[in-house]
């Protein structure tokens, strides 16, 4: 089993799927001859065709809108936004039709479609390429909205999307393209869709988060496991529809609550965990739900992002705190 | 003075097949040979008119939802379904009956739409074509993406998109024509210049003389015609969709017409225009012209014309009562085709709405 980036898994399952689905085609920016910005379609468009692998003009709302009608004649798009800070021009392609297309022709119409973004921040890029923008997604039934936080998961999840019958927005943090290395098998297994993951089990506390998130959560819990604080990590991974059994139970276990994201406070996906949480465990709870977030500030350009992005100081006083109650 | 060259010179033609009196212009048109084409053009066109009547009368009197007139641009909506091919795929914006007559969609089922149930949207004769678009513009792309799947598969199947002259204004309009004149996509998209976009006339959208030659940024050949002559609109977009399906690529079509009715029944266009604009504009209508056109061929007359529209009451009074008689959708129908399956978190929901469903009865 070879061992490889996040990006390299995320080629590697367009690759999978491409192979063994010929309705996937796979359209973007800079997708083709140059594999996006990121690599991360690099070599499809020499191995599948460039009918198969297309560069669209630099038009995100075409891109989106191209996707929809591709969808609605039965080919698999897999499109690629160049960076989440530039959805805004899809988003009337993605709330007015994409999210609506099935339910308002009573299903005669659908869109299974992927459509991928970089996600979040760290890597010292331009402005508007280090947004967090998912709960502009989520707040829209009818689509999916996942986001990976390990090779092996982008690599399953993305199978999983591009299998899926309804539209789904794949979120991937930037900073994990790159981080590490892990043993994924090229075998087409994807993984479940409307699931969270257990990344690491716990009693005396529950932190929730996603995407880039996972890696500082990770360390605080590893940090404080040297005090004797468990911590059980659940990684959302699905953030619309959220897998609320997976977090009750857990919070139900442990009676204590922090959740921890990248993107700003205010209305964000964290916010809706923290109410569904309160209505059907509050009296479980041993102490208030505590977020560790973004800050409800612009995201700044990359001198100050790692103030802004939430860091292992933050999530561990985070959890100090909702301890200390 | 420096000497410059012309780098590249763009015309725009006008086509017109038939006057307003109903004679023959001298440009050539397959539909005016075709006895049986001309009398189905004219008759869905008496069709439409009559249907719409009756939708303005059913919205007046408190029985079905905001309305948007297709007064007057029957010809265009026509023309353009005689010319399309069953197993193409139609794109509409929200005013294009006659095109959504003409491909077999029930009228029951519109009514049903702008009565307010997603039903109103199930079309069994056309199962491709999308529904009536609202937002303007939006559905440009997703026409071009429905062109992009016929070209990848290589079928000699055509996309036909409408837009209005408002809509020609949003860069959804330019961005789809623009991806399509680059990939050579088999689509082709009618502009209806109704020259009102609500209460904006076209003059004040675009300082363009023509909404046609937007197309030539795009590099996309375009025409503009008489809207209000169904056979030149059939002529160009058979023409249009001919050249797509052999692989030439998209066409942008212009077809000049007019609004005569308000924006929708929830508009009053007399706070913006003149009685004496629509009391001309009246004067180049549609129908007249063909039915005088085929009154001189001897293909009509007074008493095919009463029994055509003894004809279309009927019709259309069968799917008024349809309509009223069809029961609203459960609160289920919300959360049905919402996503293939509904997740586990919206059942709770779902059986809220239920209760309260029941107690409203």
């Amino acid at each position: 089993m070879a061992k490889m980036t996040m990006v390299e898994a995320i080629n590697m399952a367009h690759a999978w799927e491409m192979e063994h689905d010929r309705n996937v085609v796979v359209l973007g920016e800079d997708v083709g001859i140059n594999g996006g910005v990121f690599r991360a379609t690099v070599g499809l468009q020499q191995r599948f065709g460039s009918a198969r692998v297309q560069d669209t003009p630099l038009a995100e709302g075409l891109i989106a809108g191209t996707a929809i009608g591709l969808a609605a004649q039965g080919i698999k798009p897999v499109a690629e936004i160049q960076f989440m800070g530039f959805i805004y021009p899809a988003l009337d392609q993605i709330a007015s039709h994409m999210a609506r297309l099935r339910n308002r022709t009573r299903g005669r119409l659908t869109c299974p479609l992927v459509l991928r973004m970089p996600h979040g921040g760290g890597i010292h890029a331009p402005e508007h390429h280090s947004e967090s923008l998912e709960a502009l997604l989520c707040h829209h039934p009818g689509l999916r909205v996942v986001c990976p936080s390990s090779p092996a998961r982008a690599y399953g999840l993305l199978l999983a999307a591009i299998r899926d019958p309804d539209p789904v927005m794949f979120l991937e943090p930037v900073r994990l393209y790159r981080f590490m290395r892990q043993e994924v098998a090229d075998d087409g297994q994807a993984l479940p869709i409307d699931s969270c993951f257990v990344l690491r089990e716990g009693s005396d506390l529950t932190i929730v988060t996603w995407g880039a998130m996972t890696v500082e959560t990770l360390k605080a819990a590893e940090q404080l496991s040297g005090e004797g604080i468990s911590c059980e990590i659940i990684d959302v991974a699905s953030l619309a529809p959220i897998d609320f059994d997976t977090i009750l139970d857990s919070v139900v276990k442990t009676g204590r609550l922090l959740i921890v994201h990248e993107a700003a406070r205010t209305c964000a996906v964290g916010a809706e965990i923290a109410a569904t949480v309160s209505e059907h465990a509050l009296y479980d709870l041993l102490a208030p739900i505590r977020r560790v977030t973004g800050y409800d500030t612009i995201m700044p350009l990359y001198r100050l992002e790692y103030d802004y992005i939430p860091s292992l100081a933050r999530i561990v006083d985070g959890i100090r705190a909702t301890l200390a109650e | 003075m420096s000497e410059c060259t012309t780098a590249a010179r763009f015309e725009i033609h006008y086509r017109a097949c038939l006057s307003p009196e109903g004679q023959l212009l001298g440009e050539s048109s397959r539909a005016s040979t075709d006895p049986a084409l001309l009398q189905r053009m004219y008759r869905m066109m008496v069709r439409a008119r009559i249907f719409d009547a009756k939708a303005v009368n059913l919205q007046r009197t408190g029985k079905l939802g905001t309305y948007p007139s297709c007064l007057g641009q029957e010809a265009t909506h026509v023309g353009v379904g005689a010319a399309m091919r069953a197993e193409d795929v139609l794109f509409t914006v929200y005013r294009e009956i006659g095109t959504k007559l003409w491909r077999g969609v029930d009228m029951y089922r519109i009514l049903l739409y702008w009565g307010g149930d997603e039903r109103g949207t199930l079309y069994e004769h056309s199962p491709q074509d999308f529904p009536f678009c609202v937002p303007i513009g939006s559905q440009m792309p997703q026409a071009a993406g429905a062109a992009m799947a016929m070209k990848i598969r290589g079928e000699a199947r055509c996309v036909l998109v409408f837009i209005g002259d408002g809509g020609t204004s949003q860069g959804a309009f330019y961005e789809a024509i623009n991806f399509a004149g680059a990939r050579e996509l088999p689509l082709v998209c009618v502009i209806v210049n109704n020259r009102w976009a609500i209460s904006v006339p076209v003059e004040r959208q675009t300082a363009a003389k023509t909404l046609a030659q937007k197309a030539v940024a795009a590099g996309v050949p375009a025409v503009q015609v008489d809207g209000n002559d169904a056979l030149v609109v059939h002529q160009v977009t058979t023409e249009a969709l001919e050249r797509a399906r052999r692989g030439g690529g998209p066409t942008v079509i212009e077809t000049l017409t007019y609004r005569l009715a308000d924006h929708t029944t929830s508009d009053d266009a007399t706070r913006y225009r003149s009685a004496e604009e629509v009391q001309s504009a009246w004067a180049l209508e549609p129908l007249l012209r063909l039915r005088r056109f085929l009154e001189q061929r001897g293909l009509w007359d007074a008493q095919a014309e009463e029994a055509l529209k003894r004809e279309c009451a009927v019709e259309v009074e069968a799917a008024v009562r349809q309509y009223l008689a069809t029961p609203r959708q459960a609160t289920d129908a919300m959360f049905d085709y919402l996503l293939a399956e509904l997740p586990p978190a919206l059942h709770s929901q779902r059986d809220e709405a239920r209760r309260y469903a029941a107690l409203r009865g």
